[in-house]
């Protein structure tokens, strides 16, 4: 046996898990009944079968067991399973299974009373402490501190000298004093509900505590009580077992599961097999307690779950592109990077998804490359898939990404993290946790340096305070020793920049650089972008959604639509003469060109989340759809030399090919 | 960080008297007294009067309390009633076993789940299942029963090991070390297990997180990733399950000390409480504790040492 506060570690555990997603588990139990969506849980339903065998056992003991738990036959003692023991005897020749069901009584009364004062005060307390807060939250808070200090099973040994061969008042305060880690529960669910509007609503209304408590907040934690008093009972059972093992609580003759288990353990010279039906039941008891609990808390998690991870190592490396039909091009010498046809696919519990489509794009030497585009467009992920850093269940399924005439999806693991920080370097959206919160910027970017260089500790020291001089650091040194959590967003961003630039990259990929950071700040970083690519001739590819930033930096612009390219051209080009619909929208739409007075156009409807449509994908938010739009894809055409469009309404200018 | 260890620290005094007062209180609501326990049942009542009035028996409650409150706060725990032997004594020699049997425990658990629970999450598949197995079948498996059935296989069956017993490193550290391997992997079973369910769900976790991805896409190696950046943060909630088991392990160490006839803490705490001897009893509840305060202190300071956010508040 364990005391209960081992064991509430894996409750502890559970918490995380159990306590946000009941409200989306709520959609899903509109669509079924929960007692069937239990009953495909085949797991589940063992144990709660299980439990009621036991139970029903336990009650119905004097009149199924075979023999008199008492009775004994000292001509057969330890027998071993026979015909008429199936259980064998003890060494008294008692019937085994005979005692194992009277034994069910005082061990499951033993569990319900440290369950009912596990309940009464978890529930009681963490709603107490959640939903009133201030004083009471931190008395409450320091209560649970004080109960999670105090060694259980001392405790109970002390308990038991009091009130000897009782049992139900020990096990409930054992109850009492494990209910620490419920109500630590029960308060963090609480406090995520009270700040939720329906419940100022109620309080505003003037419902007064009691009914929305009852109402509104109980409903709420059950299911993550549930869940926990599961576990808890298989604690309970463990510990009671534990405490009749040492002789307290149910006094022998008296049979208990932890008495049987004793008993064997006096006939373990002779006989081992005593050790098997008590320690059994009692295993699998405790086993049905935690697969019942699990199968409840999978069924509150079902839809929100997110898609299973696979892990890295288990992703198939894919060998060159489905598409390599057409031979190589010689890439132009200014080219340094070119991708072709690529495609990005997505598989969840729905199946496979196509997220990038036949992409192509060219960045050359020196040049900014910007790819605009709403949310779920795809930017993100044909950054992603240039580097072989795409989220668990994204695959490149075709295309090729060629790094100065190599060819990135040829290469090994190995290889391709050679290539990630010395060829091409990645700054991410979020610069408050893009680096790892538990080292110092500095260490990351000298770790980074060293990496690259191989050089040693003091010689990357050096480098890296360089490197946060060159991001515009006013004190590098200073900020080198600091951890990300000391930092403002904007100081955060360039000491990823300083991390980013460490293997001397050709390439950058910033991943929308400025969209979590304020205006002001915004133009700052950008203006040190620009002067970096400048200095160090870097290439730069900029994703963005933004027109602004887009304006003052790009050379060229690709604009993407449902993972496909929908225009490309040069920046000032699409600025004066976009020719897709979807970036004339876009144009209309920023709020930079807005007029004042007047409402700021916005393309009506959004990104479609999961089918493309099989025509034009903009077409049911295109003002200028018409049925040609919808027959069928809708190829790629040029507008004028270096300007694309995937539009019918593209008029191919004379002696021009797409 | 120095004020978090200051404020753990006053607090522990709070909790110590609150927890003396409350054994105090317990057992002395019990019927009988350690003069029945000494004399047993057939001494007469002028027997009886008289060794209670010697221990202090007939003063009132709260009298004996200051008393003993009064001694133990100059760090004179007092002496058994029954042997008359300093409590400090009794229990000090015993404390040692209790704590072999503990830390090591700790230890073996925390190498082991670890190292499953960093497998589990960087190769996942089978042994991820296997992880998650051996997470429901450790918290079934009662440790008295397995340190049972470890006795029946390598004790009994294969003589390998001692079955019971404890011999002192003192008198031969090879006995020593042979007589606690099967106590320490019958405690151990359980706080592996779920130290490497916490291990692999912190590592998968924080595997997902954008800075991984960051130091990925520039160059940082995966190998440096994951054991110095994700294990890092991955072992924030890990050390906390760690102190978790070890206090556990207290509790646990009473069974598996009776099952292996160690002579811990547990076993003195076990026959004391049958004798009504409160010094002794109220010593072993406040060692008990005080092992607590200090382990919750070092969690708290390992805590702050691996996050520096907790530095800093």
């Amino acid at each position: 046996m364990t005391s209960p506060q081992l064991r509430s570690a894996e409750l502890g555990v559970a918490d995380e898990s159990v306590t946000s997603p009941d409200q989306a588990g709520s959609a899903a139990s509109r669509r079924e009944p929960v007692w069937r969506r239990f009953l495909r849980r085949p797991l589940g339903v063992a144990g709660a079968a299980w439990l009621a065998l036991v139970v029903i056992g336990a009650a119905l003991a004097p009149v199924i067991a075979p023999y008199d738990p008492q009775a004994q036959d000292l001509t057969s003692p330890l027998s071993g399973p026979t015909m008429s023991h199936p259980l064998g005897t003890d060494q008294l020749g008692r019937d085994v299974l005979s005692q194992l069901l009277s034994g069910a009584r005082p061990t499951l009364v033993g569990v319900a009373a440290a369950l009912a004062g596990w309940l009464a005060v978890g529930v009681t307390l963490g709603v107490a402490s959640g939903y009133a807060g201030g004083l009471t939250d931190t008395v409450l808070s320091r209560v649970a501190d004080l109960l999670l200090s105090l060694p259980v099973l001392v405790i109970l040994l002390v308990i038991f000298s009091v009130f000897p061969n009782s049992l139900i008042a020990p096990m409930a305060i054992l109850g009492v004093i494990a209910s620490a880690g419920l109500i630590r529960v029960v308060r963090s669910v609480v406090l995520t509900v009270r700040r939720e509007l329906y419940i100022r609503a109620a309080r505003v209304a003037g419902l007064s505590h009691a009914r929305i408590v009852l109402r509104h907040v109980l409903p709420r934690i059950t299911s993550t009580v549930i869940v926990q008093a599961a576990l808890f009972a298989g604690v309970a059972l463990i510990t009671e077992s534990g405490l009749a093992f040492l002789g307290f609580g149910v006094v022998l003759p008296d049979p208990s599961w932890g008495g049987l288990i004793a008993e064997a353990s006096q006939a373990l010279s002779r006989s081992a097999w005593l050790l098997l039906p008590s320690g059994g039941m009692l295993g699998l008891t405790v086993v049905a307690f935690v697969l019942l609990g699990n199968a409840i808390r999978d069924i509150s998690t079902e839809s929100w779950s997110a898609p299973q991870l696979a892990s890295r190592r288990a992703a198939p490396v894919t060998a060159a592109g489905a598409t390599g039909t057409e031979p190589a091009a010689p890439p132009a010498a200014d080219v340094l990077l070119a991708v072709e046809h690529l495609c990005v696919a997505f598989r969840d519990r729905q199946g496979s998804r196509l997220v990038v489509d036949d992409l192509s794009l060219v960045i050359r030497r020196g040049e900014t490359l910007a790819v605009l585009g709403e949310s779920g467009c795809g930017k993100t992920v044909t950054a992603l898939a240039l580097i072989s850093l795409l989220p668990p269940g994204g695959r490149r399924t075709a295309g090729r990404v060629l790094l100065d005439g190599q060819d990135l999806t040829l290469l090994s693991p190995r290889e391709m993290a050679a290539v990630r920080g010395r060829r091409i370097g990645y700054i991410a959206q979020h610069p408050m946790i893009s680096l790892d919160p538990t080292f110092t910027v500095g260490a990351q970017i000298a770790e980074a340096v060293r990496c690259h260089q191989g050089s040693g500790r003091a010689s990357a020291r050096k480098r890296a305070v360089e490197l946060l001089d060159s991001v515009n650091i006013t004190e590098p040194a200073d900020t080198f020793r600091r951890y990300p959590h000391q930092l403002s967003g904007g100081m955060l961003q360039r000491c990823v920049t300083a991390l980013a630039l460490a293997g001397d990259p050709e390439l950058l990929i910033a991943d929308e650089p400025t969209t979590a950071l304020d205006v002001t700040t915004q133009a700052e970083i950008l203006a040190m972008l620009a002067r970096l690519q400048r200095e160090r001739g870097m290439s730069l590819l900029l994703v963005s959604h933004d027109w602004g930033v887009v304006a003052s930096m790009a050379d060229r612009v690709l604009v993407m639509y449902a993972g496909q390219l929908a225009e490309e051209a040069a920046a000032a080009d699409l600025f004066t003469g976009a020719a897709h619909p979807y970036s004339r929208g876009l144009l209309a739409s920023n709020p930079q060109l807005a007029v004042p007075g007047e409402r700021l156009p916005a393309i009506p409807g959004s990104v479609p989340a999961r089918s493309w449509p099989a025509g034009c994908r903009f077409a049911p938010r295109c003002p200028e759809a018409e049925d040609e739009c919808l027959a069928g894809p809708i190829a790629i055409r040029a507008a004028a030399p270096g300007h694309f469009a995937r539009c019918v309404h593209v008029t191919v200018p004379e002696g021009v090919r797409p | 960080m120095i004020k978090l260890v200051l404020y753990r620290v006053l607090w522990s005094v709070p909790l110590l008297w609150v927890v003396s007062l409350l054994t105090f209180v317990l057992i002395s609501l019990v019927p009988g007294n350690a003069a029945q326990a000494i004399l047993g049942g057939n001494a007469s009542a002028a027997q009886m009067s008289a060794l209670r009035g010697q221990l202090g028996l007939g003063q009132p409650l709260w009298t004996q309390y200051g008393h003993w409150l009064g001694r133990a706060i100059r760090g004179d725990l007092g002496t058994s009633l029954v042997t008359g032997q300093s409590v400090g004594s009794i229990l000090g020699s015993r404390l040692t076993v209790s704590l072999t049997l503990i830390i090591g425990g700790t230890l073996v658990a925390s190498a082991v789940g670890v190292l499953f629970g960093i497998w589990a999450a960087t190769r996942g598949g089978a042994l991820g299942r296997l992880v998650e197995v051996g997470a429901v079948v450790g918290l079934a498996v009662p440790n008295f029963w397995l340190g049972l059935v470890l006795i029946e296989l390598f004790a009994v069956s294969v003589r390998i090991f001692p079955a019971t017993g404890f011999v002192s490193f003192g008198q031969s550290p090879a006995d020593w070390a042979l007589s606690l391997v099967l106590p320490v992997v019958a405690i151990a079973a359980v706080g592996m297990t779920i130290i490497a369910v916490q291990t692999r769900d912190s590592m998968l976790e924080v595997l997902r997180r954008d800075f991984v991805r960051v130091l990925e896409a520039n160059g940082i190696p995966r190998r440096s990733i994951v054991y110095r950046h994700v294990l890092r943060n991955a072992a924030i909630p890990v050390v906390t399950v760690i102190g978790i088991t070890f206090v556990g392990l207290l509790g646990a160490s009473v069974l598996v000390e009776s099952v292996f006839a160690l002579p811990g803490l547990g076993a003195e705490l076990t026959t004391a409480s049958a004798q009504h001897d409160i010094p002794v009893i109220q010593g072993a509840v406040l060692y008990f504790t005080l092992i607590v305060i200090v382990v919750n202190l070092l969690v708290d300071i390992t805590y702050g040492l691996l996050n520096p956010r907790a530095r800093v508040s």
